[in-house]
């Protein structure tokens, strides 16, 4: 096979001297375009920023001092209510999922494809267009009478289902074959047990995919903390930025540097879990 | 991975009576399906259709806490399409979707085209060029407040020093405003689609290109009869996904401009939080909300109406 048939422009035909560098400016300038300004990010979390207008490229007498004033407005309280929310949302999501998702491939019973249309119409009410609301909701629950407002539950409890990650794991359990299901069976396996050692074991590539999905999906929730906060000690680290930006002392090498521990979590997932991130992407919405 | 392929033979030695294994896909009690989708199914009644049917009654309501609501028809839809700065809010919000759509398919198109490979410098310079996506558009959002500050020594604004124009306000000129914000939806969405686009160019007939290079075909006829074609369901999907996406924008409007200067970037979400959450007008907000869900229902359903017609 030739190499010009690898890719669609067939780039690698030419092997000239100009088309070599041509090549190279544009991987450059696509750098520069979309990973420059987190560079910029990077460099003024830990410069000594004057000038509220500037973000420094280049490194000047790095400094934790940004750190430090940011740690004196409460980052440090709001990152760790970003995990609190991550970690609990995180493990609700993918409990609920799973379970849904048991039922609804491994199961037949009446009423099965109005869930499932019900589950992906869930799809077209994103928190944005319920927002009203669900701001009444979340401060009386109905039937429980509960109220969510300025808890850390009322982020989590929200997040905790999520049609995206029940479509992408009912779609894998389908294909777990029913042999071993049904000779844990014969043996006597309750229907937990089947769920717990001998389906979710096999689903372990798509538990990667809803984890590394609803873990970005939940770091990156604005609205719903935003609903659920009656003061700033329920703040997720994200709804904070905002809050130091208008604070006037505040300068904007302390923003960054927030803004530095609210990227890197999701950031360092990516990274990680990079492929599962892109299986996701292609299947899920190939797929669709 | 291989343990599925392995572990189902001792299974498939055992004698295996049909009349066992037939029982068993539909064991237990007919209960025992709903047992597992309970908490999904609590949640989603909780947290999505409960609001929803709420924001459908509250749409028809004078809502009035403590008072009790009134019932006042359609007064609210009225209020709401009549009103010049829904009106106003409609069509920026159109716009933000159709050219942060538009403009993110087509950058990420490009970006996919001259980013598909598999050599190493090629897989760093996607992960990198993808991070924005995985970024909070809260961090996203201030990042780019600062870089578009107005004045000279701004960072976007030395930039276009260099080339001898502007400074430009950026978000802070009514005129520059929303498109400023579409760049910046532009700069997370395109890196999104670029991915979405090299999984829909792996799975371009490689026997199509050889045929399109026999055929001496140029590298553009190729394109355009052949790559492009093959990438017609990612089209669709991305077009769906996105133009949802542009519709219902809130935070990053919310965190740029907050509607400003001068009501320029206002989306519809931005309105229907001010009314709703600030203002308390509980009743205008929900019918604003219903048109925005019925504006994303009505485009699903036209998309996924044309695809269907399009396989048959």
């Amino acid at each position: 096979m030739s190499a010009a048939s690898e890719t669609a422009l067939g780039l690698k035909e030419s092997r000239t001297p100009q088309a070599r560098l041509l090549r190279l400016v544009v991987h450059a300038l696509v750098l520069v375009v979309f990973a420059g300004p987190l560079l910029a990010l990077l460099v003024s979390a830990f410069n000594h920023v004057s000038d509220p207008t500037q973000l420094s490229v280049v490194p000047s007498r790095p400094t934790l001092d940004n750190f430090a004033v940011a740690v004196d407005h409460g980052v440090l309280k709001y990152l760790l209510n970003s995990f609190f929310v991550v970690g609990f949302g995180l493990l609700l999501q993918v409990a609920v999922s799973t379970l849904a998702s048991y039922a609804l491939a491994r199961k037949r019973f009446p009423f099965m494809t109005l869930v499932f249309v019900a589950i992906l119409a869930t799809l077209m009410l994103p928190e944005e267009i319920l927002a009203i609301p669900l701001s009444l909701i979340l401060s009386d629950l109905p039937v429980l009478h509960i109220n969510l407002i300025g808890t850390l539950a009322g982020i989590i409890v929200p997040v905790g289902a999520w049609a995206f990650s029940i479509l992408v794991m009912t779609e894998f359990m389908r294909d777990v074959p029913r042999e071993l299901e049904e000779a844990a069976r014969i043996d006597g396996a309750g229907e937990l047990r089947i769920f717990a050692w001998i389906i979710l074991p096999m689903c372990r590539p798509a538990l990667g995919v809803i984890g590394v999905f609803g873990f970005t999906m939940i770091w990156d929730q604005y609205l719903l903390p935003m609903l659920v906060a009656s003061d700033s000690s329920t703040y997720t680290l994200p709804l904070a930025l905002r809050t130091l930006r208008i604070d006037p002392i505040v300068t904007p090498g302390v923003v960054m540097a927030a803004s530095l521990l609210a990227l890197l979590p999701s950031v360092i997932v990516f990274l990680f879990f990079q492929r599962s991130f892109v299986h996701g992407l292609s299947s899920g919405a190939l797929k669709g | 991975m291989t343990a599925v392929e392995v572990d189902p033979a001792p299974v498939a030695g055992q004698e295996r009576p049909s009349g066992r294994s037939g029982r068993s896909g539909r064991s237990g009690r007919w209960w025992v399906p709903w047992l597992f989708l309970a908490p999904a199914l609590v949640l989603f009644l909780y947290f999505k259709f409960i609001p929803m049917g709420n924001a459908l009654v509250m749409s028809f309501q004078n809502v009035q806490p403590f008072l009790g609501n009134q019932w006042v028809g359609q007064d609210n839809y009225v209020k709401v399409v009549t009103s010049d700065g829904f009106q106003q809010a409609a069509w920026h919000t159109v716009l933000l979707a159709v050219f942060q759509t538009a403009g993110s398919m087509l950058l990420g198109l490009v970006l996919a085209l001259l980013m598909e490979g598999q050599s190493r410098r090629l897989t760093f310079i996607r992960s990198a060029a993808f991070l924005p996506v995985v970024v909070p558009m809260a961090v996203i959002a201030e990042l780019w407040r600062i870089m578009y500050h107005p004045t000279g020594d701004g960072m976007l604004n030395s930039l276009l020093g260099l080339v001898g124009l502007g400074p430009s306000g950026f978000i802070n000129d009514p005129h520059t405003s929303m498109a400023s914000v579409i760049a910046t939806g532009v700069w997370r969405g395109a890196p999104y689609d670029m991915m979405i686009f090299l999984a829909g160019l792996a799975g371009v007939n490689r026997d199509l290109y050889e045929a399109a290079i026999v055929d001496g075909a140029s590298r553009w006829r190729r394109l355009l009869h052949v790559t492009l074609p093959g990438l017609r369901s990612v089209f669709s999907i991305l077009f769906i996904l996105a133009a949802i996406r542009g519709l219902r924008v809130f935070t990053e409007v919310y965190l740029l401009t907050n509607g400003g200067p001068n009501g320029s970037t206002e989306v519809v979400m931005t309105l229907i939080t001010k009314l709703g959450l600030e203002q308390n007008r509980l009743g205008v907000a929900s019918a604003g909300a219903v048109l925005l869900f019925l504006a994303t229902l009505l485009l699903t359903v036209v998309v996924s109406v044309l695809r269907r017609r399009e396989k048959e």
